[in-house]
């Protein structure tokens, strides 16, 4: 325990507590109460109703919903698997080529998300690569943005495996790829699930790259939200935000709840 | 189970599952070396079929690496290793047939008991009655059938360590590798380790085992034969017994059974029955000799619970020193007396009184008890 006092314990909760409120939950609140909002003209708003909730159930704010979903859910099981594969052949190699190369991945990640689409932008617009204005060109920029988090996730998972359970499966005749799924994999799945989760959860909430990037009739949610709010419908921005939080997070509980599963039959 | 027992269409792998005959294991000067620095020195070693060899020595002497050697783990830069006759060096871990327990077990967290041990015949693609039967026996034969349906985390660390034993003996491995199982064991379990891998050897007497450990009661236990390793290279080797009375030199007489070494010099090379006289100090001793001419100095090596303080019937040496340590612990006494300038140790079993520190002490050993090894230095 750091702070042994009790005056000093309430101190320390008290200012955690305001930093979360201020920080966090206050945003969320106002956004809330906006996507409710009927009205709001003065410091609260002025009446309550679900019209932005029915309004974005349907319409142009559904398909952002499922294109945020398909983009999400694509982007993170391509990032995851190649973040995967990445992570487990890296570590193969000497610590030298695995450090650098592992450096690498993170490099989109420290790249601006906008000058991310631009890239891609120019970098597909002729042919034969041709994928300017096409659906696989935002899965293709929330790939290149995502996939460091899944590499890095799954990276620290295998290096946290002790190699004495991937030997002592080779010496029991397993061959490298029935080592791989009946061994390795299922050891570090908690970490395999964090990191489509962190995935999902980023390319949910991706801005930047996709609005250079996304065609006419993929508008994610995000790119949603903002042409709402930026034409001054901040209520169905905030309704359609508080869709985006939520699906995500149901997601993302969801897959907490399969690393617990699997931690629970672990020693 | 025989052979029959295996399912139609076996592959290469899933002969190995049939496979149990005793196999012999081969170091053919076996090197090993981690980015240039050579941690296994070119090592040559023979293990007969249904031994046990025990690997001892202390840390960073070479053990661990030369088992993870015949294990397929790393890679040797020189030599060749066979096992059964097979040069087994270029082949994959997979495809050696053995089966190995290491200290902290590894059993797979998210498996059953039973398909722990299950793991490696269904790798082998073995068939599923063959693979429920082989369970049956290799639980049976560590007494853990009852405990097949529980994960690991749900025994306790002896039992683990069954479990271990019985995954490693379920695919009849032509040779079983001991990487320390023991040394996650408290003292009391350990012991009764040891006594329960020893009746498992007397119930499968083909089956060849590679025993590593730091622990010389373990190795002194259980092996047929003991190599001793220091500093990457094999420093003694030779029967259990062989060793512990005759060690080759000064390291093995010290790291199995911490003799006493005492510098002497050969007085008399008439040999008597095997037995020449010798100078230590003020005292003269006789013992086995090695065939040195008179006048050659030698280390005389008597084990501590060879010397008493009594001079008993055929204890005919005598050795005076002074008592500067007692440590009652028991049944068992510890006492160092100094001779001249080197510290000899004394394990008694039985002291009608506890000697005074600081007082004249003589000790007393037999001289079949004792033997001469070469001074030099390093080994």
């Amino acid at each position: 325990m750091l702070v042994w006092s009790r005056s000093g314990r309430f101190l320390v909760w008290t200012v955690a507590a305001l930093l979360i409120g201020v920080v966090f939950l206050a945003p969320l609140a106002v956004i809330l109460a906006a996507s409710f909002a009927a009205q709001w003209n003065g410091a609260l708003p002025s009446g309550f109703t679900l019209e932005h909730y029915r309004a974005a159930g349907t319409g142009a704010s559904g398909d952002a919903v499922f294109a945020s979903l398909a983009t999400g859910v694509a982007a993170s099981v391509l990032a995851l698997l190649s973040g995967t594969w990445a992570a487990l052949a890296l570590r193969a190699q000497g610590p030298a080529w695995s450090r650098t190369l592992g450096i690498l991945f993170f490099v989109p990640s420290a790249v601006p998300s906008v000058s991310v689409g631009l890239g891609l932008l120019v970098a597909f617009s002729q042919r034969p690569l041709l994928l300017n204005g096409t659906t696989a060109i935002v899965i293709l920029a929330h790939f290149v943005l995502i996939s460091a988090f899944s590499f890095g996730n799954v990276s620290a998972g295998l290096a946290r495996l002790p190699p004495d359970f991937e030997e002592v499966a080779s010496c029991l005749g397993a061959r490298p790829a029935y080592r791989l799924a009946k061994v390795t994999l299922p050891l570090i799945a908690p970490y395999v699930v964090a990191a489509f989760g962190l995935s999902f959860a980023l390319s949910m909430g991706e801005l930047g790259a996709t609005v250079m990037v996304y065609p006419p009739g993929w508008v994610t949610l995000p790119v949603a939200i903002f042409g709402l709010t930026d034409r001054g419908d901040v209520f169905s921005g905030a309704a359609l935000t508080m869709i985006l939080v939520g699906v995500t997070l149901t997601l993302l509980i969801g897959l907490e709840r399969l690393p617990i599963a699997a931690a629970g039959r672990r020693g | 189970m025989t052979a029959a027992a295996l399912g139609d269409g076996r592959t290469a792998t899933q002969d190995l599952v049939r496979a149990g005959a005793a196999s012999t294991v081969g170091f053919d000067k076996v090197s090993v070396a981690y980015r240039g620095a050579v941690v296994l020195k070119p090592l040559t070693l023979e293990v007969a079929a249904g031994e046990i060899l025990a690997m001892i020595g202390p840390s960073g002497s070479g053990k661990t690496t030369a088992l993870r050697a015949v294990a397929g783990f790393v890679r040797p830069v020189s030599g060749r290793i066979r096992v059964g006759g097979t040069d087994v060096t270029d082949l994959p871990p997979y495809e050696r047939g053995l089966a190995m327990v290491v200290q902290n077990y590894a059993l797979f967290p998210h498996m059953r008991v039973a398909d722990n041990v299950a793991f490696g015949l269904r790798a082998r693609g073995a068939a599923r009655t063959l693979i429920e039967s082989r369970v049956d026996d290799a639980l049976g034969v560590v007494g853990m059938r009852t405990f097949r349906k529980r994960y690991p985390r749900e025994l306790s660390g002896g039992q683990q360590q069954r479990v271990a034993i019985a995954r490693a003996l379920a695919v009849r491995p032509r040779v079983l590798l001991l990487d320390e199982p023991l040394s996650a064991l408290d003292a009391q379990i350990r012991r009764s380790m040891v006594e329960e891998i020893a009746r498992l050897h007397a119930d499968l007497p083909d089956l060849t085992i590679l025993y590593v450990t730091h622990d010389q009661s373990e190795a002194l236990t259980l092996a047929d034969r003991i190599a001793i390793l220091k500093d990457g290279a094999l420093c003694a080797v030779g029967r259990t017994a062989d060793l512990y009375r005759r060690p080759p030199n000064r390291f093995a007489a010290e790291f199995l059974g911490r003799a006493n070494l005492l510098p002497v010099v050969i007085e008399d090379d008439r040999s008597v029955g095997g037995m020449v006289a010798v100078r230590a100090g003020a005292d003269r001793l006789l013992v086995a000799g090695d065939g040195a001419p008179a006048g050659t100095r030698r280390l005389l090596c008597v084990r501590p619970q060879h010397l008493t303080l009594t001079a008993e019937l055929g204890y005919s040496n005598r050795i005076g020193g002074r008592l500067r340590q007692v440590h009652w612990q028991g049944e068992l006494t510890h006492l160092v007396a100094e001779v001249g300038d080197s510290l000899v140790r004394i394990v008694a079993t039985r002291l009608p009184a506890l000697p005074e520190r600081g007082g004249a002490v003589d000790m007393f050993f037999a001289p079949g008890d004792a033997s001469l090894i070469p001074e030099e230095a390093g080994v």
